[in-house]
């Protein structure tokens, strides 16, 4: 593959773990413009892996193909063994029900309290929690474990960018998903936030046992999250391995990513 | 120098391919069960109760302004006894559904198109899709279907304060009773002006929620695409409801042989 250094420091006990997600050769273009060109990885089970690169280097846009936002120009991508590009809607909709996604913006519905925002998701998947009728204890618990069950009843827009987040992660936790996606979870926040938002993203990966894609330029969040990174530079993987191998790399431009 | 205007002609008809598709998903989503019935009382009260204002002051003052300016008219040739029938003849057929559709254009149709506009930009519509839940049922279907429904009442309501307005000023300036007045207009008034007047405000409804929703749904980033959305909508509404008028007015002058 062109310009690719993989610096594969991957333990070999990893290719023995159960495969959640894996992209092969994603190509994406818009115009003349590659965004992603051949782009793969693999996300294993209980794993955080942490995808870097600068902006405009395709890392939203990957995420995206991923839960079938959108269509790359070519390539494989299966999730939980299920190939995106064969689904159909039924499908994908229940496929989806198992992939939590927080958005950068956090993207809270804002004509809905915090509770109805949390109850949206359950009203198509009823199937998963037995038809139940009285959805507050699943909405309280999902609540209580981002330490904001008195917001209850309040309105999007009367939440400080921190709590919003911290709703859109209990919104994607009240699917119990198994994989969460993250598209830059601390960007826009002040670092005390950011400091708490990593922490309940490493809190609730122990209690719900899930498996984590991160989005990020964030190397703090990187660093304190990550059990193994990407760094995605023009649409390929142009390094991979855990932070404390990547960090002590001589190439410029591994260098560039971490130089504060 | 470069000529600009086939771009311009394309542009405008994939543009009219791209709302056709859209209307054509409308129908298939309509008909798929789940319904979303409670967004769309939801929607129903936002798009008719709260436009009521609004078509009520409007239906009032074309009413009085239709009388006030026919009147003299009306005198000069002798034909002041016929007042009511062309008022009424002109407020039920046309000037009622046409002027009540373009208050709404206004009102509903950019209200939608920069409230859906505004989700796509923030990527609530993303976050619901990703959610399992389909959008476009969600926020569409529900719009479109609110306006289909409510439009045709906001009409009739409209129509009726459009001729109490007119009434309103034959009564001071012609001394005649309400009761004679109105007595006047419904004998003047036939199904034939009716009905067809009443169909063709289920299509303007129709354009009024589809293009709204089409505008802000396929809206694109930034905020200036909201605003862009929202203006766009309401001119592409007013020019797609005046072809529909046209085109209502064309086949009821078929079959009504009006």
């Amino acid at each position: 593959m062109k310009d690719q250094k993989n610096i594969d420091v991957m333990e070999k006990t990893s290719d023995q773990k159960e495969v959640i997600i894996e992209i092969k050769d994603l190509y994406k273009s818009f115009g003349d413009h590659k965004v992603l060109d051949g782009f793969h990885m693999k996300l294993y089970k209980g794993e955080n892996l942490v995808v870097m690169g600068k902006s405009g280097s395709g890392k939203s846009v990957m995420i995206k193909c991923l839960v079938g936002l959108m269509q790359p120009d070519s390539g494989y991508i299966s999730v939980l063994g299920k190939e995106i590009k064969n689904l159909d809607r039924e499908t994908l909709d229940v496929l989806r029900s198992d992939i939590g996604f927080l958005f950068q913006g956090s993207a809270l519905y804002d004509s809905m309290t915090v509770r109805e925002n949390l109850e949206f998701p359950m009203r198509r998947h009823k199937e998963k929690f037995g038809n139940i009728k009285d959805t507050t204890p699943l909405v309280m618990d999902a609540l209580e474990s981002v330490g904001l069950a008195h917001t209850i009843d309040l309105m999007p827009e009367e939440l400080s960018g921190g709590m919003q987040r911290r709703i859109a992660l209990a919104r994607t936790l009240i699917l119990k998903p198994k994989i969460i996606l993250y598209d830059e979870p601390t960007t826009g926040l002040d670092p005390i936030t950011s400091k708490e938002i990593i922490e309940l993203m490493r809190n609730i990966q122990i209690k719900y046992g899930t498996s984590s894609l991160i989005i990020t330029h964030d190397v703090d969040c990187a660093r304190v999250i990550s059990d193994r990174m990407i760094l995605l530079v023009d649409g390929i993987n142009y390094a991979e391995g855990k932070y404390r191998d990547l960090i002590q790399s001589n190439d410029p431009k591994i260098e560039a990513f971490f130089k504060k | 120098m470069k000529i600009k205007t086939p771009n311009k002609i394309r542009q405008s008809i994939n543009e009219i391919g791209e709302l056709s598709y859209f209307a054509g998903r409308f129908f298939k989503e309509a008909l798929r069960p789940p319904f979303e019935f409670n967004e769309f009382l939801r929607q129903c009260y936002q798009i008719g109760y709260r436009s009521l204002t609004l078509v009520l002051v409007t239906g009032f003052i074309i009413g009085l302004v239709l009388d006030l300016q026919s009147r003299p008219t009306m005198i000069q040739f002798g034909a002041v006894s016929w007042m009511p029938n062309m008022v009424g003849i002109s407020i039920v057929r046309e000037l009622g559904p046409v002027i009540t559709a373009l208050v709404c254009a206004g009102r509903i149709s950019s209200g939608i198109g920069a409230e859906l506009g505004s989700m796509r930009v923030t990527e609530q519509i993303d976050a619901m899709e990703v959610s399992g839940t389909n959008p476009f049922k969600y926020l569409v279907v529900t719009r479109v279907m609110a306006a289909i429904l409510m439009l045709p009442l906001l009409v009739v309501v409209s129509d009726a304060v459009s001729l109490f307005g007119s009434a309103l000023i034959e009564n001071i300036k012609g001394n005649v009773s309400f009761q004679l007045y109105f007595n006047t207009i419904f004998d003047a008034l036939s199904y034939t002006d009716l009905i067809p007047a009443l169909i063709k405000t289920f299509f303007f409804g129709f354009a009024i929620g589809l293009v709204g929703c089409f505008k802000g749904y396929y809206s694109k980033k930034g905020t200036a695409g909201v605003g862009v959305a929202a203006n766009t909508a309401v001119v592409m509404t007013s020019l797609l409801l005046f072809v529909i008028d046209f085109v209502a007015v064309f086949i009821s002058n078929i079959f009504f042989d009006v």
